[in-house]
């Protein structure tokens, strides 16, 4: 069961909602299907990124896949524990894996993410 | 009606990888195990201690006859007519214009009897070749690759899990040799080869067979750290060690001096070879593009494809690349012209947007410790 606390994607990422900023990282499915996550590329602070686009990149040792932005806003932070230490998306992908931050532009996009039981349910079908 | 794909062959432990909770690929039209427990934990499995590797998807041709020798020195870049009984050498078999059909190792396990053993993706096209270029020899050839089951152990436990399970004297057996005997009863060819760069032994088997050799070994090896290797491991065990890989190194397009091959072409073994004549006129001319080794001195991941620059611009493509577990580094095989090839040379691989510094370095990355096997 992923965490009921979260709000996901179809693409596995994750959001925790705080008032107007988003935290973002991606599930432990995605991980998963990954394999060892050895190189994560994230965009900078001060970045402004719209909601469903490819904002960062995660590399397994054999694949390259891009990382989608579940909000609109600006990024305001990105986890400086990744760059030492990809492997947190594998060990911690929705704790110390976190990936970035943003303050949303547009509260109402929230709407368009899934609920835990909708992506738990996107996942079981493979 | 439409071309319908074949469906890919599996190995006769295809059973055994599914119950250990291998993710499987398909390759060279075989599903195969990609990994098991994860890429990186079997990569440093093999560097440490030991790995196991179902490798049934190769190809195994024997030629025999009292022309082999001969036969196989025409059909191929290398001379095994030199090769002693028991010994075996890495070669290519070329096309008339000099690209590589595939890289090889022969065997000779007899006076008058040769396994040829073939990448999985181009095991046909090999035997479609030697069975044309061997007539005019006494010697016949027998692809036996559908019935020949592969076992590979690979790292520096290899001797002392394997001692204990055959009767071939492993002590005896150099690296590149060959010996006939049996793994865990069952009769078996043994050799001491490998595309890992570890000491270790690949055990050819009747493909029926491969189970009990396979439930042998992960037996005696379990208590040992032996675990199952997948096809993702090997890859970036081989990158390591420099080896290449056909369809990446290696390929129509390119002639063995090109990849740093020129060891493997003969050009002084008596009588033609197939590919002679444009091989002795690429090696007057001097090769038109060269395989380097690049350690990458800046934050990201060289792959298959990626572009390669210097001052000017593009210069050259990326063959292979990955993050090396051993070295904690990022490392690639790349095509530039020979100008730029000299080791140090500071060049620049494009990562998406990006120009990330790499230099050039000599193969392979990584050297297993003297005295390890």
């Amino acid at each position: 069961m992923v965490p009921q606390d979260l709000r996901y994607t179809k693409d596995h990422e994750w959001v925790r909602v705080e008032g107007d900023v988003a935290t973002v990282g991606i599930t432990d499915y995605a991980a998963q299907q990954l394999g060892d996550v050895v190189f994560v590329e994230l965009p900078e602070a001060g970045r402004k990124v719209t909601q469903f686009s490819a904002v960062g990149v995660v590399e397994s040792v054999k694949a390259v896949s891009d990382m989608f932005a579940p909000i609109g806003g600006e990024v305001i932070g990105t986890n400086p524990e990744l760059i030492a230490h990809p492997e947190l998306l594998n060990s911690d992908p929705f704790g110390a894996g976190w990936m970035l931050r943003i303050r949303i532009s547009d509260a109402g996009q929230v709407a368009a993410l899934l609920a835990p039981s909708a992506y738990e349910k996107l996942t079981a079908e493979g | 009606m439409a071309q319908v794909p074949e469906a890919p062959l599996t190995t006769p432990l295809d059973g055994r990888h599914r119950a250990l909770g291998a993710r499987m690929v398909e390759f060279g039209g075989w599903l195969m195990p990609l990994q098991y427990s994860g890429i990186l934990e079997e990569h440093r499995a093999v560097r440490s201690r030991a790995g196991l590797f179902d490798l049934s998807h190769m190809g195994e041709l024997f030629v025999e006859g009292p022309g082999a020798g001969e036969a196989l020195a025409y059909a191929l870049t290398t001379n095994p007519v030199g090769l002693a009984v028991g010994r075996a050498h890495y070669s290519m078999i070329c096309l008339p214009d000099g690209g590589i059909l595939d890289d090889l190792i022969v065997y000779r396990l007899e006076a008058e009897r040769f396994m040829v053993v073939a990448n999985a993706g181009n095991s046909g096209a090999v035997s479609d070749a030697l069975s044309e270029r061997i007539e005019g020899w006494p010697c016949v050839l027998d692809d036996c690759s559908r019935v020949t089951g592969l076992v590979a152990i690979q790292g520096p436990l290899s001797v002392s899990i394997l001692t204990p399970h055959t009767d071939v004297a492993l002590g005896d057996l150099r690296y590149y040799s060959i010996a006939a005997g049996s793994v865990a009863d069952v009769p078996a060819l043994v050799a001491r080869t490998g595309y890992t760069g570890e000491d270790g032994f690949e055990v050819f088997v009747d493909a029926g067979r491969s189970g009990e050799v396979w439930d042998a070994l992960m037996k005696a090896g379990v208590g040992r750290g032996l675990i199952p290797v997948g096809l993702g491991a090997r890859d970036t065990l081989r990158l390591e060690a420099g080896m290449p890989l056909y369809g990446n190194e290696l390929d129509r397009d390119t002639t063995p001096f090109e990849a740093g091959l020129s060891r493997v072409v003969k050009l002084d073994k008596p009588g033609d070879f197939v590919g002679r004549a444009a091989l002795e006129k690429a090696a007057a001319a001097g090769p038109r593009k060269q395989l380097v080794g690049l350690e990458l001195r800046g934050r990201g991941i060289a792959r298959h494809g990626y572009d390669v620059f210097d001052g000017e611009g593009r210069i050259g493509v990326v063959t292979s690349g990955t993050l090396s577990p051993t070295l904690g580094q990022a490392i690639a095989m790349a095509y530039v012209p020979p100008a730029r090839s000299a080791a140090a040379t500071i060049l620049a691989i494009g990562v998406r947007d990006q120009r990330i510094p790499a230099e050039v370095v000599p193969l392979p990355f990584y050297r297993r410790p003297a005295g390890a096997g």
